[in-house]
């Protein structure tokens, strides 16, 4: 395809410990990380790509050191910068498969610009993004994903910023695969991985992630047993939006004020026929946007899951799709006949 | 063509003309300038061009802030710059008058058109009284007023165009009473014009007739007290096209990928006076070149960054403001050696400056403008078509040494055109640049591994057990894994500096123009190449003891530098900024302070003011 690309080889078998390069990962102990890389080498002998194929790009931060252990390519760039490098490798090699490994500070923060446009291009490029609510390696500051009112290392009196809800901003960019999981939750997050390495297109996933040593038990809101069952809404493409203990209480869409609320089955009438069928390849992103936003609703469930996916040329293939047509029209030009493509006049 | 009167006046043969063309911005003064180029060019001229545009995009008509512009220098003998002063001032309307005619050299030829001297235009302009009425102005320069709008619509009475397109053809007219002035064939031009309007033939017919009638007009009337010539000039035999360097920079990246058989990646983000770079290189697709149009200027050095990684020759096009946000990414190509080019279409600073005036400004911070240790290859074109050969040699050191490489043009050469003779098949060299394919050490892939030229080998994704990690992170000097041993670092910091030092290697000796020694040597770099050697070569045939050196490579400098700076006795640097090359110069041979004569007014450096500066040192 491009002049750069070496042979195909035909893809080996895989075992999670191809993809471990050696190198001990140096989080604290305890860190979601360790979680979340673990299920990305198991995720990885399953997709069908050459190891050599695969490239890791990171910006700064703690998650960011996730590329020394991969053993693939990778690189590990600029605070916030990663997917300008991302966006430059897959359009330049549109056949290596391409992750981008950032945090909420980096991404969304230092990076905010070139997070939008990557998601609006639609460039085949995967985003995992680790959302610990906080600054890890300069060791607690407010980041833009931190709750209003969080005190920290530079909000003593709490933060006065509202945060972003990230597959929200995402989705709001043009993101076609955009999803959410939990670290602890090592099954559903490697099902996500999973599809998240099939898509083809903008993909962002965000993990939730605890970060013990400087934002411990962010997420104990969802993942304590005794409530974790009425917090998170498992969302099953296919599958009414059933959640809470006995799987009772589900989200209906009022059609009257156009939004979702929660009911309960077999209060006031309610069966599972009420509940709404959820389903991410919708094309309109509209209710995919709604189920993001539910989770900054009180009262409501956080979604985890596939919010979106669907499938649109990518920018990565329409460049070659041009770049294609320029050569079949044009054929093999010589450099000499290029260069004399204008007016021209012989000096004798 | 209308009869002649039988009156023949004079032919006079000259060596040299400069002509501005200047008018509004929707006069067409631009179409008129190159026009008039072409026709020199094939007319066997040596010529140089330089457009100016107004700074605001949809400045009102007639202001003065409208004012669009387009000089040409042309001859028979070697032609430098643009040109100091225009010998012929077309001026269409009276802001074109007001903001150009300090320009002509007195004596030279005013072409005007009376018959936009109307009350609104002379107060859009600022006149109170008509300047045409003014008998200085006759006295200073021989004045040709001519009423174009009448005489084109005259030309085109029962054509049945609108007023709006009559008036668009007027300045076909200006350009037939010059084909007539400068005795070029008009056959040609009227072939042109139905080539460029062929899907309007009603235009192109009516501009024939208007072009015809100036020429007619030139031919008969008796405003005019003699016809000119421009002998052919002793050009290179070739074939020949005219670029500007942006164009020319344009068409090195597509040279580039045709004869090393890789792909060259663009990533730019649009910037005044580096965007025509992108531009041009969006239609090179067949040739290898990919572009990409990124969300901002860190995101495009990025874009290319990625693309180097993954093996392409990134590319990445910028002017100073640009430059600055790049820098921290320079600093990542620098300690990650992946080859990378930065063309830097210099524009006037600090901040916004002056973006569409030149000015040498950036050398600094090509030199010295990153965090930490972080030398790169700089290099500057000095013309509109070295721009390519600059760019082309950029490539080069980049591949071969594993570099970002500055190229440092400016909006003087990138706006400014000059013949190209377009090198024959085989005359421009394919070379090779080679990927690492194999492992390279006992223990595994060593990526800083450097062979005896501290060259570090380039393994691409896709190759298979060569797999590997590189970073921001200062790195072991081998594996390229995060090291933060103090020792190790310093190792680093030293190894890339003189990997850079090594380079001068595929510098050439810098060669004196002029004597081996004498009294007083110029030294340039970049843009100011044709005026310092205009002056050079003025100054000589004066009998003056002036020598010549021109800085292409301003790191690393070439190795016989500071011997031929002291073979003159007096060095004067003449820049269009404030001292930059002078400093580094003084910096780099610590003794020597050289003279300088700075110019920082968006303008390129007049032969005739730095010839005065010379004689007035040398007494
Ligand atoms: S600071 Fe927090 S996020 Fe960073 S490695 Fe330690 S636990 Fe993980």
């Amino acid at each position: 395809m491009s002049p750069n690309t070496q042979t195909q080889n035909p893809v080996p078998t895989y075992t999670k410990k191809d993809f471990e390069s050696g190198v001990d990962p140096r989080w604290c102990p305890g860190c979601g990380d360790f979680s979340i890389i673990n299920q990305v080498q198991k995720a990885l002998p399953n997709v069908g790509v050459a190891r050599e194929n695969i490239v890791f790009i990171s910006g700064i931060g703690c998650s960011s050191r996730f590329p020394y252990y991969m053993n693939n390519y990778g690189m590990h760039t600029l605070h916030g910068r990663a997917p300008s490098f991302a966006s430059g490798l897959k359009v330049s090699r549109p056949e290596l498969m391409v992750w981008v490994i950032t945090g909420d500070g980096d991404a969304l923060a230092i990076g905010g610009n070139h997070f939008i446009h990557t998601m609006r291009r639609n460039l085949d490029i995967k985003m995992l993004m680790f959302n610990n609510r906080i600054y890890g390696l300069t060791k607690g500051q407010v980041s833009p994903t931190s709750e209003l009112g969080k005190k920290t290392k530079t909000t003593p009196h709490g933060s006065p910023d509202y945060p972003f809800n990230a597959p929200a901003l995402a989705m709001g960019a043009g993101a076609t695969f955009v999803a959410r999981s939990i670290d602890i939750e090592g099954a559903h997050m490697g099902g996500v991985i999973a599809e998240a390495a099939k898509h083809k297109g903008s993909t962002f996933v965000e993990i939730f992630q605890n970060c013990p040593v400087f934002n411990d038990g962010a997420y104990t809101f969802l993942t304590e047993k005794a409530v974790k069952a009425d917090a998170i809404l498992r969302m099953e493409a296919g599958k009414p939006l059933l959640f809470g203990k006995d799987n009772k209480k589900g989200i209906r869409f009022d059609g009257q004020k156009a939004e979702l609320e929660v009911v309960t089955i077999g209060e006031n009438g309610i069966t599972e026929k009420d509940i709404l069928i959820h389903d991410p390849s919708r094309s309109d992103p509209t209710i995919a946007f709604m189920l993001a936003n539910l989770s900054d609703r009180p009262g409501f469930p956080t979604p985890i899951g596939i919010f979106r996916s669907v499938r649109k040329p990518t920018a990565d293939e329409m460049t070659w799709d041009m770049i294609k047509a320029a050569k079949a029209k044009k054929g093999d030009v010589s450099l000499r006949k290029f260069l004399s493509d204008a007016e021209t006049w012989t000096v004798k | 063509m209308q009869p002649n009167t039988g009156k023949t006046r004079p032919v006079e043969k000259v060596d040299g003309v400069t002509i501005r063309f200047v008018g509004d911005s929707g006069d067409g003064m631009q179409l008129v300038g190159s026009e008039f180029t072409k026709a020199s060019a094939i007319a066997g001229n040596d010529l140089a061009t330089f457009p100016d545009f107004p700074a605001e995009i949809r400045a009102p008509t007639g202001s003065l802030a409208g004012v669009s512009g387009y000089q040409v220098n042309f001859g028979s003998k070697d032609i430098f710059t643009p040109g100091d002063q225009p010998d012929v001032l077309v001026a269409m309307n009276p802001a074109a008058l007001k903001t150009n005619l300090q320009d002509l050299r007195p004596g030279g030829i005013l072409i005007t058109n009376s018959g936009a001297y109307n009350a609104g235009n002379l107060e859009k302009a600022g006149y109170k009284t008509n300047p045409l009425d003014d008998d200085a102005l006759k006295k200073n320069y021989k004045v040709v007023s001519v009423d174009m709008d009448k005489l084109t619509q005259a030309a085109l009475a029962g054509s049945g165009l609108s007023n709006k397109d009559v008036a668009r053809c007027r300045n076909y007219f200006a350009l037939g009473m010059m084909y007539w002035l400068y005795s070029r064939p008009p056959e040609m031009q009227l072939e042109n014009i139905r080539k460029k309007f062929a899907k309007k033939p009603d235009i192109a017919e009516a501009n024939v007739k208007v072009f015809s009638a100036g020429h007619a007009f030139g031919e008969t009337t008796e405003l005019f007290v003699s016809q000119y010539t421009v002998p052919a000039a002793s050009l290179t035999p070739g074939t020949y096209r005219n670029v500007t360097g942006n164009g020319a920079a344009a068409l090195a990246l597509a040279a580039t990928a045709k004869l090393t058989g890789r792909q060259v990646f663009l990533g730019s983000y649009p910037i005044t006076p580096a965007t025509e770079i992108l531009q041009d290189a969006s239609y090179f697709k067949e040739m290898g070149v990919v572009t990409y149009q990124a969300e901002d200027e860190i995101a495009g050095i990025g874009s290319a960054i990625g693309a180097s990684f993954g093996g392409s020759l990134g590319v990445t096009t910028t002017s100073g403001p640009g430059l600055a946000l790049k820098s921290e990414m320079l600093g990542l190509a620098v300690i990650a050696e992946l080859p990378l080019v930065i063309i830097d279409v210099q524009r006037g600073g600090p901040s916004t400056g002056m973006p569409t005036k030149t000015e040498q400004s950036d050398l600094y911070i090509a030199l010295f403008g990153r965090h930490g240790e972080a030398p790169i290859p700089v290099i500057a074109a000095r013309s509109p078509a070295d721009c390519f050969y600059a760019t082309m040699e950029g490539f080069y050191i980049a591949t071969k040494w594993m570099t970002p490489v500055l190229v440092l043009t400016d909006g003087y050469l990138g706006f400014g055109s000059e013949p190209f003779r377009i090198p024959e098949e085989g005359e421009l060299k394919p070379y090779t640049v080679a990927y690492q394919t194999t492992v390279n050490d006992p223990s595994g892939y060593m990526p800083y591994k450097r062979d005896a030229k501290l060259i570090r080998p380039w393994a691409v994704p896709g190759t298979a057990g060569l797999e590997h990690r590189i970073g921001g992170l200062e790195k072991d000097s081998m594996s390229g894994m995060v090291s933060y041993d103090g020792m190790n670092h310093e190792k680093m910091v030293k190894t890339r500096a003189q990997k850079i030092r090594n380079i001068v290697e595929d510098v050439p000796d810098i060669e004196i123009e002029g004597e081996p020694t004498g009294d007083l040597l110029l030294v340039s770099w970049g843009g100011t190449y044709g005026s310092v050697r205009g002056a050079a070569a003025r100054l000589r045939a004066q009998g003056k003891k002036v020598g010549h050196v021109h800085l292409r490579w301003l790191n690393p400098l070439p190795k016989n530098l500071g011997a031929v700076l002291k073979a003159y006795k007096k060095v004067l640097v003449p820049e269009v900024n404030d001292g930059q090359l002078a400093n580094y110069l003084r910096m780099s041979f610590p003794g020597l302070d050289p003279l300088q004569f700075n110019r920082i007014n968006g303008k390129a450096i007049k032969i005739s003011e730095l010839t005065a500066k010379v004689n007035e040192i040398l007494g």
